[in-house]
């Protein structure tokens, strides 16, 4: 069986990703995704934790969380459009005022 | 004690005139606003004459308590007035002598343009003088005392537009604020030694204290701070100083407040606390010196001012030294009686100075004048009426008062011969300086008024101007009477200046008077009857030194400013330097501005203004607001708008947050 931390050490690998993803990237497309990778490196802890302490609570947790990112996935496109429409640009340097 | 419940109403008529004249006199008619002035302020009038009618000494004092006021503990001040026998002198003094230049000021101010706003302050004046003198307590007597303060400056301020007349109400005013404080500390002794401001609860707790330590200290402190008050108000030494200035007033104002009225509430206050002064011998003589310093100083200036409304302002100084004289002896009703007279004559001065001045156009110079008494013969009679009498010739009114004040202050226990040969001296100066007037005004020849040469070379533009001042009645050239409006009052005045002093031959003022001041008349009894025989010769041979001097006042004036008028400029020229020193008042103004003024604007300008309110005050208000601007400039950079720098920031927080746990996890 593999070690819980072992699935810890990566949950916090793929968090520390999305947030050097989040920061570094300029992208608005690209920071989304890393808000997703983030978002999953937390899911991964939550079922490791409920797997070792064999507690279904953990798992339910995920669930919220990736219906949760479903919407919110959803809704965050759909800015990300309204804002490319009106600014034809994904960078989110050049998005920093909320007046046009 | 008997009680008039419509005492009140004596005060609140001017009040009332006031208040509508001041309020909608500017839409009403001249005739109107003259017609409210003079018949509230003459309702007053007749008011006060049926309580004199009623009067009597059985059942007086008459009292009126109108309302509470303030009340705590035990301690009470209550709007209450008061009638006595002073009460009821001051009263017809200020209401008769008060109306009788209400109608003056109505020909006399009838072409200002501020004509509803003075009748207004005259009226407001009446009122709070009206409270001074009927006040049944401190408190009600201190409105009184500072409210003729503020119609003071307004009225001397009523030209405000001429920068000197707005100095000279503020120099009154600020002044008179040094002996208000005197005053008011006075009140608060009063408050915390006898619980009380009424005068019979005051005057009653005084008796009751034991002799041997009555003069020891409180009564003394008293004494002294009331007549620090009584020196503000009453222009005496070292607080004369506004007096003179305040002539730059319209002049029934200086008739009004600083001749007949307002400065003898000094003198009306220190003889109203007669019972604290009788217990406090080193106030009385304090009281004394510095009445006769002041009548001695102030008539020494008169001799050498040649505007005519400065040597009745410098004279009223004088007398006003006198009447503090008397009441420093313990003459108290002597120095109420010269109040009286003074009142009579000194209006009747500066009313017909008055005339003289409206009747060659504005004119104050004396040596601008000249033969008037051909032009206005009927301010040349009362005035030589006046004249006559502040000089202390027999017949006339203030021979009588005067007379009496001198025999006090050298018979009476306090007295002394010093007082008395000051008090001579000065009247031989008050004599002098006042037929110096009288000769400069009204003999000769008129030496106002262009000459025939400067007539031929008017231009058009001067005669526009010429016959405007022409149908005003203002015409420069040619002095001319006034009208009868004026001259009524003056005529009533000179016949009270005749024969205001006959009411006290054979002392029946003084009896009249002698309720009130009980306790000083026991002593001066003790006294005559001693040396009854001795004093009659004594006092008639010092009425004849009096009279003497007032003759010899005379006949140098004469000599002087008639028969040789080159004379007088040349004893000055001669005099040099000494001559300069009196006819520039002692350079005391001078003294006062560099000794208090000048280092007040110089603390107040470094310390107070740059260096408190600039330096601190500012400097607080300035500063935190630039601190505020330096932090937000900082921290304004945080909110960039900037999506990357706002998720760093979270990131840092997070870190931070976690870090903070992590610590603390391992710490436990």
């Amino acid at each position: 069986m593999v070690p819980l931390s072992c699935y810890l050490l990566l949950s916090g690998i793929l968090f520390v990703c999305g947030v050097l993803g989040f920061l570094i990237k300029r992208n608005i497309i690209t920071i989304f995704m890393s808000i997703e990778l983030m978002l999953n490196g937390v899911n991964l802890s939550f079922v490791a934790f409920a797997a070792q302490w064999h507690s279904l609570s953990g798992q339910v947790f995920v669930f919220f969380v990736m219906v949760v990112a479903a919407a919110e996935a959803a809704v965050g496109l759909a800015i990300i459009i309204a804002v490319y429409r009106t600014r034809e640009t994904l960078n989110v340097d050049q998005v920093n005022l909320l007046k046009l | 004690m008997t009680q008039n419940p419509y005492l009140w109403l004596v005060p609140l008529l001017p009040l009332a005139g006031a208040g509508i004249n001041g309020f909608i006199g500017r839409r009403l008619s001249k005739k109107t606003i003259s017609a409210i002035a003079l018949v509230f302020c003459g309702a007053a009038f007749g008011m006060a004459l049926v309580i004199a009618a009623g009067f009597s000494s059985a059942s007086a004092p008459y009292y009126c308590d109108l309302a509470h006021w303030l009340r705590s503990g035990s301690f009470q001040v209550d709007f209450s007035f008061y009638v006595d026998q002073l009460s009821l002198v001051m009263l017809l003094v200020v209401t008769g002598v008060g109306f009788l230049i209400h109608i003056y000021s109505v020909g006399y101010m009838w072409d200002d343009d501020g004509y509803y706003r003075f009748m207004s302050y005259l009226n407001l004046f009446m009122f709070f003088m009206l409270t001074l003198v009927l006040a049944k307590n401190y408190l009600v007597m201190f409105i009184g005392w500072e409210g003729v303060g503020l119609a003071s400056y307004l009225l001397i301020g009523f030209w405000f537009t001429k920068d000197s007349a707005a100095a000279a109400g503020k120099k009154a005013f600020i002044v008179n604020r040094i002996g208000d404080f005197g005053f008011l500390i006075a009140l608060f002794l009063m408050i915390k030694h006898f619980g009380s401001l009424d005068f019979t609860h005051v005057f009653g707790a005084v008796q009751s204290l034991p002799q041997e330590t009555a003069g020891a200290g409180l009564l003394t402190a008293i004494g002294l701070l009331l007549m620090v008050g009584a020196a503000g108000k009453s222009a005496q030494v070292p607080l004369y100083v506004w007096l003179p200035d305040a002539m730059e007033g319209p002049t029934p104002v200086s008739a009004l407040i600083h001749a007949a009225t307002m400065v003898t509430a000094g003198v009306y206050m220190v003889a109203r606390s007669s019972a604290i002064f009788d217990r406090a011998p080193m106030a009385m003589m304090v009281v004394a010196i510095i009445g006769t310093l002041t009548a001695l100083f102030a008539a020494t200036i008169g001799i050498a001012q040649t505007d005519i409304k400065k040597v009745l302002a410098y004279s009223t100084v004088s007398q006003l030294g006198y009447m503090f004289m008397a009441c420093g002896v313990g003459a108290f009703s002597a120095g109420i009686f010269h109040l009286m007279t003074h009142a009579f004559f000194k209006g009747l001065l500066f009313l017909a100075a008055g005339s003289v001045i409206h009747g060659i156009g504005g004119e104050q110079d004396m040596r601008r004048m000249g033969g008037l008494r051909l032009y206005m013969p009927w301010t040349f009679l009362t005035m030589t009426v006046a004249t006559f009498t502040i000089a202390g010739f027999p017949p006339f009114a203030a021979y009588f008062s005067k007379d009496e004040i001198l025999w006090k202050a050298y018979s009476s226990p306090n007295g002394s011969w010093v007082y008395w040969l000051i008090g001579v001296i000065t009247a031989f100066l008050t004599s002098f300086y006042m037929f110096r007037l009288w000769f400069l005004t009204f003999f000769g020849d008129y030496r106002g008024g262009p000459t025939a040469h400067d007539v031929k070379h008017e231009s058009a533009d001067a005669h526009a101007v010429h016959d405007k001042h022409a149908q005003e009645g203002h015409d420069h050239s040619t002095p001319h009477e006034s009208p009868w409006i004026m001259l009524g009052p003056l005529v009533v005045l000179a016949i009270l200046s005749f024969v205001g002093g006959w009411v006290g031959i054979g002392g029946r003022f003084e009896h009249f008077l002698a309720p009130v001041f009980q306790s000083g008349l026991t002593s001066e009894l003790a006294h005559q009857s001693s040396g009854e025989a001795a004093g009659k010769a004594t006092e008639l041979l010092l009425m004849l030194i009096s009279v003497a001097a007032a003759v010899l006042g005379f006949v140098l004036a004469w000599a002087l400013y008639f028969r040789r008028p080159q004379l007088p400029a040349r004893i000055a020229e001669r005099l040099g330097g000494l001559y300069r020193v009196v006819a520039n008042k002692y350079y005391i103004d001078e003294l006062y501005a560099a000794l208090f003024v000048k280092p007040l604007i110089d603390g107040s300008t470094t310390i107070l203004w740059h260096g408190i309110d600039q330096g601190v005050i500012d400097a607080a208000v300035n500063d935190s607001a630039t601190a505020a601007r330096i932090i937000s400039d900082d921290a304004r950079h945080m909110q960039s708008g900037n999506l990357r720098s706002y998720a760093g920031w979270v990131a840092a927080g997070g870190a931070a947050v976690i870090a903070y746990m992590v610590w603390m996890g391992v710490t436990h």
